[in-house]
């Protein structure tokens, strides 16, 4: 059976900026920086408390998986911002927010109370879409 | 957001946390902070604690621990690094740091500089087999 999860990706259009994002505004841990030759690098981060959980901010380029065409039509949706990434949580959203916020991050939705739970949405530096949920909101 | 109750609050203490993160190497007088934020210190502390987890002062301790792990990864030496995050005796620092890591400065640098340098010399180690082999990384430079 499975048992976790233990890394995921996040297509991301720009890595050094990507850094700078997760990193210095989300207050995320640089997990894994490894260079892989020919400018390609593995960048994992890990949210402050899940340290177990390798986010991967993976660029999107030609090579390995990615033609041409693909790096076309994934930077085009990424920039449009079709894709949301995941769902983070917090213990307080409003503080969050704030916090996020005067730092330069970019909201399409601000704290609201929703039937389901109180919530926002962000976005990264990419174009990628996150939802931000406070527990037992 | 506005219509949130008493959101002045939150930003006055979002504030005040954020001062913390961007003064931890200085000499941060906690009563100073909660006066910024136009509370008492009662007040203040009560607050920050219901919202962040910490009290100020555990905050500052926090956030100083943890810049003092990243500053030891890159590689600055143990005593200049308590002096870069504030602390003023680098014996305190070093209690603090076993104290909250479980390990001493010198041991966690000596962890990381070895993590780094299998990092670099062997990237591979780090990337799930999957990722490396559809991109190609699994020649014998990486």
């Amino acid at each position: 059976m499975i048992t976790k999860m233990t890394h995921t990706c996040v297509y991301v259009l720009n890595q050094e900026s990507a850094y700078d994002f997760y990193v210095n505004k989300l207050g995320f841990n640089v997990h894994t920086d490894a260079p892989m030759g020919e400018g390609a690098r593995w960048l994992t981060v890990t949210p402050p408390e899940q340290p177990e959980l390798e986010i991967t901010l993976f660029l999107v380029a030609e090579g390995g998986m990615f033609d041409k065409e693909t790096v076309a039509a994934m930077t085009t949706l990424i920039k449009k911002g079709a894709f949301g990434a995941a769902v983070f949580t917090c213990n307080d959203l409003l503080a969050t927010y704030e916090e996020l916020v005067s730092k330069g991050v970019v909201f399409k939705k601000p704290p609201t109370k929703e039937f389901y739970g109180f919530e926002a949405l962000f976005m990264d530096d990419s174009g990628n879409w996150f939802s931000l949920a406070q527990i037992n909101g | 957001m506005q219509q949130f109750e008493k959101i002045y609050l939150y930003r006055r203490i979002v504030k005040a946390k954020l001062f913390i993160d961007n003064h931890y190497a200085d000499d941060i007088d906690l009563d100073n902070v909660s006066g910024q934020a136009h509370f008492s210190k009662f007040h203040f502390i009560r607050l920050f604690k219901l919202i962040y987890g910490y009290t100020p002062n555990n905050y500052l301790v926090k956030t100083r621990i943890e810049k003092a792990k990243i500053l030891l990864g890159k590689g600055n030496p143990v005593l200049q690094t308590s002096i870069m995050v504030g602390f003023h005796s680098p014996t305190s620092f070093a209690g603090t740091f076993k104290k909250i890591t479980g390990v001493s400065p010198s041991a966690f640098q000596k962890e990381q500089l070895i993590k780094k340098t299998a990092m670099q010399a062997n990237p591979l180690r780090f990337v799930p087999n999957c990722f490396a082999a559809t991109h190609g990384w699994t020649e014998p430079q990486y």
